[in-house]
């Protein structure tokens, strides 16, 4: 599956089926500081992702001090 | 995983409540908390004209649609701080939502304004870190644009991280006086002063980004790039972790402090403010903060170009 990270804007190219969960770990990242979009869809935790699919992984994250 | 609601198939998952949401009732939910926080802290009346300082990041443009749904009046407020491509961008999406809303908006931009300082300028000649500067020009400008235009509130999209994240920074540094002043309703200590918002103050920031997506808001992704580095940030990951392992941490942590604690610190007097010597605004100095950075930025300066 293809993975684009954002704002970062990289594209990272993985293999086999695995719960969102366990991908946003995989990506050494924190559940619940990302959105994982499937085309116009949100996914949470359970949902699976699979060879084929194209995912965006948006940080959440903003701000300095405002 | 299904809604909590309606038992369709849920699409948002909120740890921090024990709850998930298809995108239908996640909009009912983030619209209720927003209205329930606006009416719990008697932040305004559906009588106020409300403006809302908008950044075209996921939290203001969120916050401002929220309270559009909800039927409040509002103009849009937004201060172009010439940061370059990531301002004309910021701009145009702000621009984009107020067209496809048919909202009105204010755009102020820094470079046409008094001194014509943009942030860059102000990052580049002081030794503060970039954010403080921009929050000290926010400021100024938010409350000179709400004077100006006749508004008795100004909201801002601060979330619940945005709080818990100033929270710990005023804790780790027992900073007294913003601990007294850190509140969701900041009431005008001056008649030139707007009574000040953040109705999104338990809503968390991803609550905010998956509202934005789920609304089809166009907002801006990409970090503002003085950011980097922002010791908020740093917070930012600390809490996520402590939230990760113990869930509700972060709304706990906020919404106990302005319970309980808040007003002890409140209880400190301070003496209000009077005017700023150089623009007139409020000042519990000689100059305000703005007029003082600006003071600072032009001393500065005027020293590089002796030197060059």
């Amino acid at each position: 599956m293809e993975i684009r990270l954002e704002p970062q804007g990289k594209q990272l190219t993985l293999s086999g089926r695995r719960h969102v969960g366990d991908l946003v770990k995989s990506l050494g990242l924190i559940v619940g500081t990302v959105l994982v979009i499937r085309g116009d869809q949100l996914l949470t935790d359970d949902e699976i992702v699979e060879e084929g699919d194209a995912i965006e992984v948006r940080a959440v994250i903003s701000g300095g001090v405002r | 995983m299904k809604c909590r609601r309606c038992t369709a198939k849920a699409v948002v998952q909120l740890r921090g409540h024990n709850s998930a949401f298809c995108q239908e009732c996640f909009v009912f939910f983030f619209q209720r908390s927003v209205g329930r926080a606006i009416e719990r802290e008697r932040m305004f009346t559906r009588d106020e004209r409300v403006l809302v300082a908008v950044s075209g990041g996921k939290d203001s443009l969120a916050l401002w649609d929220a309270l559009n749904a909800l039927g409040y009046a509002t103009e849009g407020l937004y201060l172009a701080l010439g940061i370059g491509e990531y301002s004309v961008d910021s701009q145009r999406k702000v621009q984009a939502y107020a067209d496809r809303s048919s909202l009105p908006l204010r755009v102020v931009r820094l470079e046409e304004e008094g001194e014509g300082l943009g942030v860059p300028e102000a990052a580049a000649f002081t030794r503060r870190e970039p954010c403080a500067a921009c929050g000290t020009f926010k400021r100024h400008y938010f409350d000179r644009a709400a004077l100006a235009g006749g508004f008795a509130v100004l909201a801002t999209g601060h979330n619940l991280d945005d709080e818990a994240a100033r929270l710990l920074g005023n804790v780790l540094h027992w900073q007294l006086p913003y601990l007294a002043k850190q509140r969701p309703v900041l009431t005008p200590t001056h008649p030139k002063f707007a009574r000040k918002v953040r109705p999104l103050y338990r809503t968390s920031e991803y609550e905010t980004a998956a509202y934005a997506f789920l609304r089809g808001i166009d907002y801006v992704v990409a970090e503002c790039p003085n950011s980097h580095g922002a010791t908020q940030l740093v917070y930012k990951d600390l809490l996520n972790r402590l939230e990760h392992s113990m869930p509700g941490s972060k709304l706990a942590f906020v919404n106990d402090f302005f319970q309980q604690a808040q007003p002890l610190f409140a209880a400190a007097p301070d003496n209000d403010p009077g005017e700023c010597e150089r623009c007139g605004m409020p000042a519990r100095a000689e100059l305000c903060g703005y007029c003082r950075l600006v003071a600072e930025i032009e001393r500065r300066r005027a020293r590089v170009v002796a030197h060059s």
